[in-house]
Parts: structure tokens; C-alpha cells; sequence
């Protein structure tokens, strides 16, 4: 990024009409780890790549869950993420308690944006390093929204952020237009497929990537691992092309073998990437 | 110039009766779902239990909408801990969250009279009774509200309770079976509701073990 006299802090415009803080902001959210959201009619299905330090770590947390029918992935600086997230779960509970009824979607990320937005005003602020894929159930039907740190939010149909998401936004945009009619399973291997995408040749497996499903009458929760290797296997897309439709191959032994080894493989940590973790 | 007194007051009394009984294997926790004010009845079907963890049950006697706040924030505490440390509370976790909950309120109490029933991290029955302002104690049964002063001694009497004062201080957990204890919740409040006006209608009793919460029911009185 290029230095100049406007970006020393957010209260400063440039020129050109830029505030190059929250735009340094946005780029933190790009170097994060890939985060995937996709919705159908009825169901909201979050996927995310797990990505950590050295082979000794554990990876971070970057699916939460704000309330029985919303759930939220992150990119960028995972701290922030987990304030906020914390921020949702309050505003989820304080909500139920007034109204004992549960907050719908589209008014949480309002609160989420306006939250957003006062840091790029205020001096002694700086923004949220984090992009925040909110999905969620309410009265008018399953969503999902992106927020970033310049305080703006969209609602997708399907969406990709963080690193090499560009891979899996292309896959989904072949797709996109199926998704509303889709299955909750074809949902979740539309999800595999675009992970997939990001990881660029690493094999998949469910120790790589974490799921989070939420749909009517489901609750948002995160599949545990066997479910996610049960998933892929199935899906026999370990390390095969994405099939143009739901072809059936023949089941691959290997893969369940071969995968295990590469579970231990990391992404040789780039030098581009902020140090504090994503 | 005589001393101005208010003319209303903030509380009002519902009425009706709580009963907790701890097993070792099981906790039975039971109350009448007549509600009152004064001389009148308002409703013959409120229930005053709340199962606020699968292990903890709150049933709570006094000025229903406190009880009604009162549950609802513990509720919302319960969501909290949840997130925080990726687990339900406990029931003695739970009893004392209620105990501090209420002294919290130490000048404006909650006008709830409460037991909460459940089974320790264990699986043997526990009992905490409660007075309006957080102070507690674990028990093996406890009796609240209208008609607790009717109910309390036949549970003495019933559950051969221990001397409070005798060393080494025993364990009131009764060793009756389950439908025994469910048995003598039915009669302490059959024999409650012929005393007591402000009990009566229908009786609520959820019992809480090892494979889960069940729920009965048994008609009562209603005059």
C-alpha cells in the first residue's frame, strides 16, 4: 500500500475524497483467512478455512454463534471479531428479554454497521480490522449479509471474504442462481466445492475447515468433524474437479488415507500477511 | 402534621405454594397453578416452575411479575455463562447466580419466595430453598409460600429430617424411591389445599433424573 500524508488517522480526508484508514481497514479483512457464506430459501450454511500458526497451535475460532438462529463468520483481525460477536450476543439477549421474540436479522446488522461507522468518525478510534458474514433465520426468511469495516453492509445471495476468496466467489457466481431452490445438502457441498476453491490445490478435510449450518427448524450450530469428513467423502471432492452436477464417482478409498497425512500440511505463512493472527 | 404513607404499594401477592423434594437419584419439584390477589382468583392454570437448565428447575411463590422479571434474567445470565465458558451451569452454580441475583436487589427485593430443585454435577438430587433477599441454603426439601407453614412440619415429620444442630451434620437427601417422594408431594398439597384458600386448582410436578425431565399433573381443590 502506498504511504501518504492523508492516512495517519481516520478523521482525515484525503484529496480525493478517500479515508484511507478504513480503507487500510479493508485490507486487513482481505489478508484474513477465507470465510464462505451461501443462503437458500430456508437455510443459511457459513464455511471458513482453518488456519494456523505452526503445526503445534490450535487454529482460531472464526465461526460464532450470536443466537439459536444467527451465526456469524469472520475475516481479519479475529480479536475484533470476537468482541463484536460478543457485542451480537448481547444485543440478541437483551432484545429476547424485551420483546421475547428473537431479533431479526436485518435490524442486528443495522446496529452492527451503525457500530462500524462510529469508529471511522472519531479520533481516538480506529476501525474494525474484521469483515463479518452474518447469517441468519428471521420472519421473512433466511439471509445473509456482509459487514465490513467502513460500515456498510449488503445482504448476498452467496459470498466469499478473506484470502484467495476471489477463487471461491467465481465458483459461486457459476452457481449462485441455483442456491435459493437448493437442498440444505446441496448447500453445504456448494459450500465444500467454493472452500475448496481457496485452498488452491491443499487437500481438503474436515480438520482444514470448519461448517456452520442454521435453517428453519434447525438451530445455528457447527458440524462436528465427522460429520464434515463424512460430508466430503461423500462428496468425493477431496481432491477431484467440482461435477457439473450431482455425478456419481466412483467412491475413492484413498482419499480418507491420503487426507489424514495432509491434515498436518499448513499454508506456508505469506509475508504479506499482518502479524496479528487472522 | 402526621407522617405521609403511600397510598399504593409496588407488591402485590399471588398466592400459592412451592414444595422441593431431593432424592438420591432424582429431585421432585412441585406447586399449585392458582393465582390470587386478595380475596379473588385470577387464574386457575398459571404455572410457577421454570426449567431453567435441564438439571436446574425454579419454581417460585409471591408477586408473579417479579417472579416472571426474575426469571427472565436469570434466563438471560444462563445464555451468557453459556457463551463464556461453552457449557450449561450447574445446579449449584445456578443456586448461587439466584442468590446473588436477588441481593442484587437488596433494597427493592424480587417479592419471590423461591426453590430451586435439581441434581449436582453428580446426579443426586439437590435442593436450595430461599428467602426475597438471596439468602440460601442447600436442603433435602423445602417447602415456600402460602402454604408452607401447613406443609413444612408434615415433611419433618414425613422425611425424618435430622437435627439441624447434630454433628456431624447429615445429608437430608431422602432415601424414599422416586414415586414414593412424587406420592407425598401429592398428599402434602391435598392436605394444603383444604386449609389454605389461597392454594388449590391443579398441581404441577416436574421430576428431574438421570434420563430426564418428566411432568405430572393432579387436580386439587377449587374452592
Amino acid at each position: 500500500m502506498f504511504r501518504n500524508q492523508y492516512d495517519t488517522d481516520v478523521t482525515t480526508w484525503s484529496p480525493a475524497g478517500r479515508l484511507f484508514q478504513v480503507e487500510y481497514a479493508m485490507e486487513a479483512v482481505k489478508q484474513g483467512s477465507a470465510a464462505i457464506g451461501l443462503r437458500s430459501k430456508s437455510h443459511v450454511v457459513l464455511a471458513c478455512v482453518n488456519k494456523s500458526n505452526s503445526e503445534l497451535s490450535s487454529h482460531q475460532k472464526k465461526i460464532f454463534k450470536v443466537d439459536d438462529h444467527i451465526g456469524v463468520a469472520i475475516s481479519g483481525l479475529t480479536a475484533d471479531g470476537r468482541v463484536l460477536s460478543r457485542y451480537m450476543r448481547n444485543e440478541c439477549i437483551n432484545y429476547f428479554y424485551s420483546y421475547e421474540s428473537q431479533l431479526p436479522v436485518g435490524r442486528l446488522v443495522v446496529q452492527l454497521a451503525d457500530k462500524a461507522q462510529v469508529c471511522t468518525q472519531r479520533s481516538w478510534k480506529r476501525p474494525y480490522g474484521v469483515g463479518l458474514l452474518v447469517g441468519g433465520l428471521d420472519e421473512s426468511g433466511a439471509h445473509l449479509y456482509y459487514n465490513c469495516p467502513s460500515g456498510n453492509y449488503f445482504e448476498y445471495q452467496a459470498f466469499a471474504i478473506g484470502s484467495r476468496s476471489q477463487a471461491a466467489k467465481t465458483y459461486l457466481e457459476r452457481k449462485f442462481e441455483t442456491f435459493m431452490e437448493s437442498s440444505r445438502e446441496n448447500l453445504i457441498k456448494d459450500a465444500l466445492f467454493a472452500l475448496r476453491e481457496t485452498l488452491q490445490g491443499e487437500k481438503l478435510t474436515s480438520s482444514t475447515c470448519t461448517i456452520a449450518v442454521v435453517g428453519v427448524g434447525e438451530a445455528f450450530h457447527i458440524l462436528d468433524q465427522e460429520t464434515v469428513q463424512a460430508l466430503i467423502n461423500e462428496f468425493e471432492i477431496a481432491g477431484e474437479e467440482a461435477p457439473a452436477d450431482e455425478a456419481a464417482a466412483p467412491d475413492q478409498a484413498d482419499d480418507s488415507e491420503s487426507s489424514a497425512t495432509a491434515a498436518d500440511q499448513v499454508t506456508p505463512s505469506d509475508p504479506d500477511v499482518a502479524p496479528m493472527d487472522m | 402534621m402526621t407522617k405521609q404513607q403511600a397510598n399504593w404499594s409496588p407488591y402485590d401477592n399471588n398466592g400459592g405454594t412451592c414444595v422441593a423434594i431431593a432424592g438420591t437419584d432424582y429431585c421432585v419439584i412441585a406447586a399449585d397453578t392458582r393465582m390470587s390477589s386478595g380475596y379473588n382468583i385470577l387464574t386457575r392454570d398459571y404455572s410457577k416452575i421454570i426449567q431453567l437448565v435441564d438439571t436446574s428447575v425454579l419454581a417460585s411463590s409471591g408477586f408473579q411479575a417479579d417472579v416472571r422479571a426474575l426469571q427472565k434474567v436469570l434466563a438471560a445470565k444462563h445464555l451468557q455463562y453459556q457463551y463464556q465458558h461453552n457449557k450449561q451451569m450447574s445446579c449449584p452454580a445456578m443456586a448461587q447466580l439466584l442468590s446473588n441475583t436477588l441481593y442484587y436487589k437488596r433494597f427493592f427485593p424480587y417479592y419471590a419466595f423461591n426453590v430451586l430443585g435439581g441434581l449436582d454435577r453428580e446426579g443426586k438430587g439437590c435442593v436450595f430453598t430461599y428467602d426475597a433477599v438471596g439468602s440460601y441454603e442447600r436442603v433435602g426439601y423445602s417447602s415456600q409460600g402460602s402454604g408452607s407453614t401447613l406443609i413444612t412440619p408434615f415433611l419433618d415429620n414425613q422425611l425424618k429430617s435430622p437435627g439441624p444442630l447434630l454433628l456431624p451434620a447429615r445429608d437430608a437427601v431422602t432415601p424414599l424411591s422416586e414415586s414414593e417422594a412424587i406420592d407425598l408431594v401429592k398428599t402434602c398439597f391435598a392436605s394444603a389445599t383444604e386449609r389454605d384458600i389461597y392454594t388449590g386448582d391443579k398441581l404441577e410436578i416436574l421430576i428431574l433424573n438421570a434420563s430426564g425431565t418428566r411432568v405430572e399433573y393432579m387436580e386439587l381443590r377449587k374452592d
